[in-house]
């Protein structure tokens, strides 16, 4: 999977958890819960979501490392990476 | 068309999810209704065949209007409506309780929708059909001239003043603006009738929380429990031993429910707040409560709530989530008379067996109806939920 897939991917879960964003004014480096404001349901729900679609379990210790678009990307490339290895 | 609260007039029908034979049973969502307070699923509270959708989608209807006739096993079916004379045919819009409608004819010989008498003509006579364009128009009708018959405003008048560029109608409120107004009516009517009183008491969630990271360890995010499903947890079991603050005070009376419906405060991006209620919640262990509040957060933003989780909440909880101030004094949901407000925990130095530690504490805020409680029972309320948070996998 590319960085720009994961990326896809992450907003349409993202758009999917809460419909009432659009996802093409989410910037990279805008904080889920500070600037989208997802409430602590909603990142579990997102988490969820991505731990069905992609396979990867993102432990709550972790959550602040897909705090942003930007940072998921680098967490989940390599979160995928490291499984295919 | 159901109340949706004690402040809703009127709501538009959106979606049919019957037609005409189908056989329904109560509890069954049957439509969607677009309210101030967004779309609502309305459960329907009989049982038999469907005879006929009287409402037509995008009908913007009054409380207790019909909307269907639902015929029992062997009903037989209602005459046909007929049309009223003196009114337009806007029969949709007349208020009249479904049940009346169920009424076979020989019982009641009338008409399943009688259009109301039209009003005798006066200054300001105006037909139903005019009245609700003038209404949704924002017309004042008392500026209007009549042309109907003996002076009766009718909806060509409406019509004809909405075109006229100086009296150009106010733009459609937009729905953030609509539940911005369905709030402010809710909180100014609970603050103008319910004598609030407060108690507050800051909380060590420490064992809470430390319970919730080894429940959660290893486990995949879909059966992750949160502190949020503790609190309403704990509210509820404390509800159900004061029950004082568990019901709704109508009609100048307190009637205590058996039942804990939980209502979860669910904010919404952008603004706005509503607090649909987790039914029978003490009959729910843990897990079940955290899947149930996920269920209902998820239908808030898709704005798939159901009617009864809307009204028939009998305390609300309402937690300021992981993150943010450290206490909240919430108002009362009327009818119901009481209200818990969580803030975020927070990391204090605390006295533990008679050392000071780093703790998580959380302040809780019971706000409570002075018609109904005092500060003793509002006390034991929260002793029962502090009690609770020493021991979480109790519950």
């Amino acid at each position: 999977m590319t960085k720009d897939e994961i990326r896809a991917a992450f907003l349409e879960e993202l758009s999917r958890v809460a419909p009432d964003i659009d996802p093409a004014t989410v910037g990279d480096d805008d904080h889920i819960q500070d600037d989208l404001e997802l409430d602590s349901m909603d990142v579990l729900n997102l988490v969820a979501a991505l731990h069905e679609r992609l396979g990867v379990n993102i432990p709550e210790r972790s959550y602040p490392e897909i705090a942003t678009p930007a940072l998921a990307v680098v967490y989940l490339d390599a979160a995928l990476k490291s499984a295919a290895m | 068309m159901p109340s949706l609260g004690a402040d809703m007039e009127a709501g538009t029908l959106v979606e049919w999810l019957i037609k005409p034979g189908d056989t329904v049973s109560r509890g069954d969502v049957v439509a969607v209704v677009e309210t101030q307070k967004g779309a609502i699923e309305i459960e329907i509270f009989e049982e038999g065949k469907v005879h006929e959708l009287s409402a037509e989608i995008g009908a913007k209807l009054p409380v207790g209007a019909a909307l269907a006739v639902i015929l029992k096993d062997g009903e037989a079916p209602p005459a046909p409506a007929k049309p009223a004379p003196p009114a337009p045919a806007e029969a949709e819009a007349v208020p009249e309780a479904a049940e009346e409608a169920l009424t076979p004819p020989v019982a009641a010989p009338a008409p399943v929708a009688p259009a109301p008498v039209a009003p005798a003509p006066g200054p300001n006579a105006i037909s139903p059909a005019a009245r609700i364009r003038a209404h949704e128009l924002g017309i004042d009708v008392s500026t209007l001239r009549g042309t109907g018959p003996g002076g009766v405003i009718v909806l060509a008048d409406v019509d004809g003043s909405a075109q006229k560029p100086k009296a150009a109608p106010p733009k459609p409120a937009s729905p953030m603006e609509e539940m911005r107004k369905a709030i402010a009516a809710a909180m100014t009517r609970s603050k103008q009738t319910i004598p609030h009183f407060y108690l507050s008491e800051t909380i060590d969630v420490q064992p809470a929380i430390d319970f919730l990271e080894t429940l959660n360890d290893g486990k995949p995010p879909a059966e992750r429990v949160l502190l949020g499903a503790i609190f309403v947890k704990a509210a509820a079991r404390a509800a159900s031993k004061v029950k004082t603050m568990n019901g709704h005070f109508t009609d100048g009376a307190f009637a205590p429910s058996e039942v804990v419906n939980a209502g979860v405060a669910v904010a919404l991006r952008g603004g706005g707040l509503v607090a649909p209620a987790l039914m029978d919640a003490m009959s729910l262990d843990l897990a079940q409560t955290m899947a149930g509040m996920r269920d209902l957060v998820g239908r808030a933003r898709a704005g798939r709530l159901r009617a009864s989780e809307m009204t028939e909440g009998t305390i609300t909880i309402s937690s300021l989530g992981e993150t943010g101030a450290e206490a909240m004094t919430g108002v009362i949901f009327p009818p119901q008379v009481a209200l818990v407000g969580l803030g975020a925990p927070h990391v204090r130095p605390w006295v533990v067996d008679g050392a000071v530690v780093p703790r998580n504490v959380v302040t809780l805020t019971l706000s409570a109806d002075h018609r109904v409680s005092d500060g003793r029972q509002a006390a034991r309320f929260i002793t029962e939920f502090e009690t609770l948070m020493t021991m979480p996998e109790a519950l």
